[in-house]
């Protein structure tokens, strides 16, 4: 897997929505509502399809998906808000997720958060650098602790990534 | 297995017989290395036999539990109900990455042995649930997936036996508490990914309120190789001396050893020679300090404990701890216990689904309490109130969650309590909040 942006869009959080559900999109929703015996139960793919084409799942995101499915805008809220992965703010190009629970932490996770702030110019956790390609966390377990520091960026995943190999990692972002 | 080190000639690789190997990965590879016979077998055969096959075997869910898994699916009954099979691949236990590896590098294996439990069952449908993180295992399943079905061992007449066997991947989105298995049904139904109490089981209401069984990656991993070649054969790969535990185990092994990885043996392996001879022991120069072999929710061993221990469920057990998952987390003697103790609390904090206050509200305040003492502001009160924190915390929540966070920090504070106390100013007796004046309370 290629590290890539995670979309080509939908970074502004002041961006009209545009709806995600036509075409090609709403085809694909529609044969993964046969999976299951209630539509609410494609609730989580079809946010899923909302992050991936618009970057983060906002509050009109939310409403589409909430309409689509005959849900309320409130319950999808509630559903989002209970899972991190979910985007509910926009991020930069580039979302970086380092792990730094205890089988990585005990191997310097710590350490290549710190070199991830620097490098990004992030500053701090969360926070999406004023260039916008970056914004750094902390995640708990990767699941990939034999090789630590897993660093997921976007949807790769960088096995044992260290303090040394961050700069490089970053300069080869775009 | 030989995957990321050279195989061990004392290794018992059957499950991960072919991580490594791109071949495998594919349909053609898969079927080269003779996959998706034992599914065509088990079609014909009546899934009582099948049940019966794996109940003989004495194969354990690998999840963590380890409830023997052919009484597990003898609880469906062809009551004309609809039947599901959900496969948990929602691997989040910290220290534990074994269904990872079998996803990324078999995942026609995963597939097969959903078909052939699903048939066991009564199922028409199984639902695969991967967690988010997990982009490249998900991808490889969904592939595995699309091509039994472009070649007809999935659909509505499965290998030509006129029986419907729908396999379908459903992504998690971020949540540990996903991987308990009423919690995976709600989020499976587009819930919030809250437990629910029990009963009704899931063998009696689970998922959309249908009969439902609930798996494990490696178990149902487990489950073909059983029906390929016969229960006494499976019984043959673990010790002897304990016919409770049998099979091989897939274990990880991360944190401060010298090869981390996944390694099969057979049940019963000497922790030790485990330790030593096929992870190399500590890193160079170093001592073992402290193990935790079954994921991060067991009590943690002091490397004595660990001498004389078995790998198995009543081995681990025998030693003070549990097999849990499998998950194998090292700490050697560079690592403050208090400050590995604090993160691990923090991560059970942070994934509480805190439905149960016992849970919400004890794994943030055991957490807040471990980082005070963590960072030179402890009491000696403090250890005494983590203690009965803990005490609060187990047994008295819907999930395990909550007892998961109070294990290790109670074995850790009983075990290396010196170095809680070491941390501790002499003659503080209480704590100042910041920015709190008791004079102008």
């Amino acid at each position: 897997m290629s590290l890539h942006a995670m979309a080509p869009d939908g970074h502004d959080a002041h961006t009209a929505h545009v709806p995600v559900f036509t075409g090609a999109r709403r085809a694909e929703l529609d044969e993964l509502l046969t999976r299951y015996p209630t539509k609410m139960a494609a609730l989580l793919p079809a946010l899923w399809m909302l992050q991936e084409d618009r970057g983060w799942v906002s509050p009109e995101g939310m409403a589409e998906v909430a309409a689509v499915l005959d849900l309320t805008p409130a319950y999808v809220k509630g559903v989002v808000s209970f899972y991190t992965m979910y985007h509910q703010h926009p991020v930069g190009r580039h979302f970086v997720q380092v792990c730094t629970t205890t089988p990585c932490n005990v191997c310097g996770a710590e350490d290549v958060v710190h070199a991830f702030l620097r490098e990004t110019k992030c500053g701090e956790l969360g926070v999406t650098s004023p260039d916008g390609r970056f914004t750094v966390i902390e995640v708990e377990c990767l699941g990939a602790c034999g090789f630590a520091t897993p660093v997921m960026i976007n949807d790769a995943l960088v096995e044992c990534v260290s303090v040394d190999s961050v700069k490089d990692l970053v300069a080869g972002l775009d | 297995m030989g995957y990321p080190h050279p195989a061990h000639p004392r290794e018992t690789p059957v499950i991960s017989r072919y991580f490594g190997d791109a071949e495998a990965r594919t349909l053609a590879g898969w079927q080269k290395r003779g996959g998706y016979e034992v599914l065509r077998q088990a079609l014909a055969t009546d899934p009582v036999d099948v049940q019966n096959v794996v109940k003989d075997s004495g194969l354990r869910g690998r999840g963590g539990a380890g409830f023997p898994t052919g009484v597990k699916w003898s609880f469906m009954k062809p009551d004309g109900k609809t039947h599901y099979l959900t496969i948990n691949g929602d691997e989040s236990e910290p220290g534990t990455f074994k269904d990872r590896e079998i996803m990324r590098w078999t995942p026609h294996q995963l597939v097969e042995g959903a078909a052939i439990a699903a048939h066991a069952i009564y199922a028409e449908t199984a639902y695969i649930y991967i967690r988010g993180e997990y982009t490249e295992p998900i991808h490889r399943v969904r592939e595995a997936v699309k091509e039994a079905y472009a070649a007809g061992i999935l659909g509505a007449n499965a290998m030509g036996s006129g029986k419907r066997v729908d396999v379908h991947v459903h992504k998690g989105a971020g949540a540990y508490i996903c991987g308990e298995e009423t919690a995976l049904m709600n989020s499976l139904e587009g819930r919030r990914g809250n437990p629910r109490i029990k009963p009704p089981f899931p063998a009696v209401a689970g998922l959309f309120a249908q009969p439902t069984t609930i798996n494990n990656v490696e178990t149902v991993s487990a489950a073909q190789h059983v029906l390929r070649h016969g229960a006494d054969w499976y019984k043959s790969l673990s010790s002897p001396a304990n016919p409770k535990s049998t099979g091989t185990k897939l274990f990880s092994v991360c944190g401060n050893v010298a090869k981390p990885g996944n390694y099969e043996v057979g049940m019963g392996f000497p922790m030790k020679e485990f330790l030593w001879d096929l992870c190399g022991g500590p890193p160079a120069g170093r001592r073992f300090k402290a193990i935790i072999p079954g994921g991060s929710s067991v009590p943690i061993l002091t490397p004595e404990e660990c001498e004389g221990a078995v790998m198995d469920y009543e081995g681990i057990q025998a030693a003070g701890s549990l097999l849990g998952s499998g998950g194998v987390i090292c700490f050697d003697d560079s690592q403050d216990m208090v400050r590995q103790i604090a993160r691990l609390a923090r991560f059970y904090a942070h994934e509480s689904c805190a439905q149960c206050s016992q849970c919400r509200e004890g794994t943030a305040w055991t957490t807040r309490i471990l980082e005070r003492i963590r960072d030179g502001q402890g009491t000696m009160q403090d250890l005494d109130t983590l203690l009965e924190i803990a005490d609060n915390m187990s047994g008295k929540t819907i999930c395990v969650l909550s007892d998961s966070c109070a294990t290790p920090v109670v074995s850790g504070l009983k075990k290396f309590r010196h170095e809680f106390e070491a941390k501790i100013p002499k003659n503080r007796s209480s704590v100042m909040i910041p920015g709190f004046s008791p004079a102008a309370a």
